[in-house]
């Protein structure tokens, strides 16, 4: 079985993120930057069906500027084989992330696509959806856990109240939640020997996509602060105000 | 369990400016020699620059020697200082003063040194160094003749207990011919080979300074890019170092920051608070009024200058930058000596390597040799005692520092010395306790929203990296002789006496919250508390500090 793993690069989930003054966006000068931690235990899942001998090739892609191979060569040093970088300067949504995804499960014919559930920055949490959608595979979100039988996969997904198993045929597209796994922490000589793991690249229009058509960003604005807190002297006081002030009673 | 081993011909333990200084001058060299040579960096941060705190005024010298092109290469020193202003701060007024020679700018650049550091790492990378961020160094390996063999990297995912949890994975250990410790101020695995080698042996103790740091996007009409300004006088005693600086960078940001000497010597006193009362002063203000604070940080400096360095060279090893302590105090620089440091070392131990003589585990004199003939040495000597004369009081240190500076400049036939800053704190009944100002969430902060703009984190399940000699030395001598000077010293609210379920005062130490900055090792009044390294990739993640 062949694996195919998505990764992308965010800002890191240690780091209070800071709109730019004029709106534009997320500041990410100089910011910590790291792998999506739902992509990491998609990664550390693929790494996990291929050392219990259930894939026999787990591969890594990440779409974005060069400095992305960073994420590949992390998921390369955690135990994937081989990287595609796509590269685009472009800041992609959904649509086309799942288009050039598509456009590459076309060319790589994994038997199944593992992706984070959502990434930490935009928390979107659509891409998966859309490629499986575009690819007419069956997906399975939210997984607590894979298991691959004869043919298929066994997802267990996290739902409201428990969990829900359902039986995929392959080739399918799974979505890692936070308690797949508890990804392994990175060795050190392993991310040496990961700088000589093959790396791909190639362009988002080698892959036949364009961008992002009819999206605008219009602004980012920070959520308005809270107002302070107020102290009460007694619990009539904080009646008559919750009564007259709060209009809430 | 067997760690796995890597071995290089030299391993740099810190990617701060020294240690990346010598990767890069150690490659230059073996590239000129046209010979192969393997250098690897360790650095605890969780990337280059993470760990990276300071003003910056930036002394170009060092980085003109090492890559005289790095206009060409876009090396992040964007803004030129271009006014220099000295104050004496008093409760409400405000006077300038003639700026002394040391604090003269021209020609300087104010910087982020976290930027710096990044792209030193980039320049280092592309000469073929390796670079390992999120790796700390937690222990000195030693061969058998007692010379260092190298270093080890801390184990990951240990329960608090020390036990291994279910994701352990033990360190690896990286053998070296020449191991450079570049751990900035107070290094704890420096703090083991002084022990070691006595390598303090004939040195003044080491002072050192806490500097606390904000980063701010001020109103643009508040703004002036290249200004510096210097502060000294208020919200100190005229007993106590300490005094602030602004540096106004690009993007409508300033840098503003506090540094208090470590030696003084009332308990009460707090860093964090006194910095944020120098805000409040009708002079400083202003500039921060109707802006927004974007970053906070800090982290100790060494102060004792040239009486101070130890013995920089050990079998196998050596000592660079500010883990030795390089810093020009009353210049309030140290990234340009930190720099020549590492490069002076990373030339002898080049030399050492592929010379006649080459041997693992020699002992590199020719780096401190060369040292002392370098303009470091002789820029340290001439600062050396103005420092010292601040024990006398902020006037007569001024007024020394201006015949040592004109009349004698910085040749006195003498040299004052310096005490260890932990001996100096007073008893709690023999000091006044200070009453600091409530913030006002404009201008000024409490600790923890600070702590939560440094971006810190440590993986919470992990043995505490602030290790205690005795646990009962908190409440028994800290608390009840000298009313917990912990819970004020640190910047980052790490320490908090709290009461037990019995009503009993009992030490809390939040380690996640720890910024690294060293300053409870240093001044902790009975030495119990050892700062040692955390799990790699812990502490803060500042952005550009």
């Amino acid at each position: 079985m062949k694996v195919l793993v998505t990764a992308k690069r965010v800002v890191d989930h240690n780091v209070r993120v800071r709109v730019r003054p004029d709106g534009s966006g997320v500041d990410t000068a100089s910011v910590k930057m790291s792998m999506n931690p739902f992509d990491e235990i998609a990664v550390e899942a693929a790494v996990r069906l291929r050392e219990a001998g259930q894939a026999d090739e787990v591969v890594v892609v990440s779409i974005g500027e060069k400095a992305v191979t960073d994420v590949i060569r992390t998921a390369l040093a955690l135990g994937a084989d081989r990287g595609i970088h796509v590269d685009t300067d472009a800041e992609l949504q959904p649509p086309a992330v799942s288009r050039a995804l598509a456009e590459l499960a076309v060319r790589e014919t994994p038997d199944l696509i593992l992706m984070g559930k959502q990434a930490i920055d935009d928390d979107s949490n659509q891409t998966a959806q859309m490629l499986a959608g575009r690819l007419g595979w069956g997906q399975g979100t939210f997984a607590c856990g894979i298991e691959p039988a004869d043919g298929e996969v066994i997802v267990a997904r996290e739902v409201d109240g428990g969990t829900r198993r359902v039986a995929l045929r392959l080739p399918a597209v799974v979505t890692a939640d936070l308690r797949l796994n508890e990804p392994r922490y990175v060795k050190l000589p392993d991310i040496m020997k990961a700088k000589r793991k093959p790396l791909e690249a190639m362009s988002l229009a080698d892959l036949g996509v364009a961008g992002d058509a009819g999206l605008t960003l219009l602004g980012v604005s920070e959520p308005p602060g809270r107002e302070p807190g107020v102290r009460v002297a007694d619990a009539a006081e904080l009646a008559a105000r919750l009564r007259d002030e709060a209009q809430v009673i | 369990m067997e760690r796995e081993r890597m071995d290089y011909d030299v391993v740099i333990v810190g990617g701060g400016p020294s240690g990346l200084a010598a990767s890069i001058r150690l490659m230059q060299r073996a590239r000129e020699a046209g010979q192969e040579l393997s250098v690897c960096v360790l650095e605890k941060g969780s990337e280059i620059g993470a760990h990276i705190l300071s003003g910056a005024v930036l002394d170009p010298r060092a980085l003109e020697e090492l890559l005289a092109d790095w206009r060409d290469r876009g090396a992040p020193l964007h803004t030129p200082v271009t006014e220099d202003r000295f104050v004496l701060l008093g409760e409400r007024s405000a006077r300038r003063l003639p700026t002394p020679p040391q604090m003269a700018n021209e020609g300087n650049y104010i910087v982020s040194l976290g930027n710096l550091c990044r792209w030193l790492a980039e320049q280092a990378e592309a000469l073929g160094v390796e670079i390992y961020p999120g790796f700390a160094a937690a222990e000195v390996l030693y061969h058998d003749d007692g010379s260092v063999k190298g270093v080890a990297t801390g184990d990951m995912g240990l329960n608090p207990d020390g036990t291994p949890g279910a994701n352990h994975e033990p360190g690896v250990e990286l053998h070296a011919r020449q191991t450079l410790f570049a751990e900035g101020c107070r290094g704890s695995l420096t703090k083991r080979l002084f022990e070691r080698f006595d390598l303090r042996a004939g040195a003044d103790p080491q002072t050192y300074g806490l500097g606390i740091k904000e980063l701010w996007e001020v109103d643009p009409s508040q703004h002036q890019p290249g200004l510096v300004i210097h502060t000294v006088g208020w919200p100190m005693d005229p007993k106590t170092y300490g005094g602030s600086f602004l540096y106004h960078l690009e993007d409508n940001q300033v840098a503003v920051g506090f540094v208090v000497g470590l030696d003084y010597d009332n308990p009460y006193l707090s860093p964090f608070e006194e910095m944020q009362r120098f805000k409040t002063h009708p002079a400083i203000r202003p500039t921060f009024e109707g802006g927004r604070r974007i970053s906070y940080g800090a982290r100790a400096i060494s102060e004792g200058g040239y009486q101070s360095i130890p013995r920089l060279t050990f079998p196998g090893g050596a000592l660079i930058g500010d883990t030795a302590g390089f810093l020009n105090t009353p210049r309030i620089k140290g990234s340009h000596t930190a720099m020549k440091s590492g490069m002076t070392a990373a030339e002898a131990v080049f030399e050492a390597l592929t010379g006649e003589a080459a041997e693992a585990g020699a002992e590199v004199s020719a780096y401190p040799e060369q040292l002392r003939r370098s303009w470091l040495w002789d820029e340290l000597y001439r600062a050396r005692n103005i420092r010292p004369a601040f024990r006398w009081g902020l006037w007569p240190a001024i007024a020394y520092s201006a015949i040592d500076t004109y009349l004698f400049r910085g040749k006195a036939p003498w040299t004052f010395h310096h005490h260890a800053d932990h001996e100096q704190l007073r008893a709690k009944d023999q000091a006044t306790p200070i009453d600091y100002p409530r913030p006002d969430g404009v201008v000024t902060f409490d600790r923890l929203s600070s702590v939560f703009i440094s971006n810190t984190n440590h993986e919470e399940n992990q043995p505490c990296h602030l290790t205690l000699r005795d646990k009962d030395v908190p409440v028994r001598v800290n608390l009840e002789r000298y009313a917990g000077p912990e819970a004020r010293y640190c910047p980052a609210g790490v320490y908090e006496f709290v009461e037990d379920d019995s009503g009993n005062p009992q030490l809390q130490i939040n380690a996640q919250n720890c910024v690294h900055c060293k300053t409870c090792d240093i001044k902790d009044p009975t030495q119990n508390i050892d700062w040692v390294v955390p799990e790699g990739g812990g502490g803060p993640n500042y952005p550009n500090m």
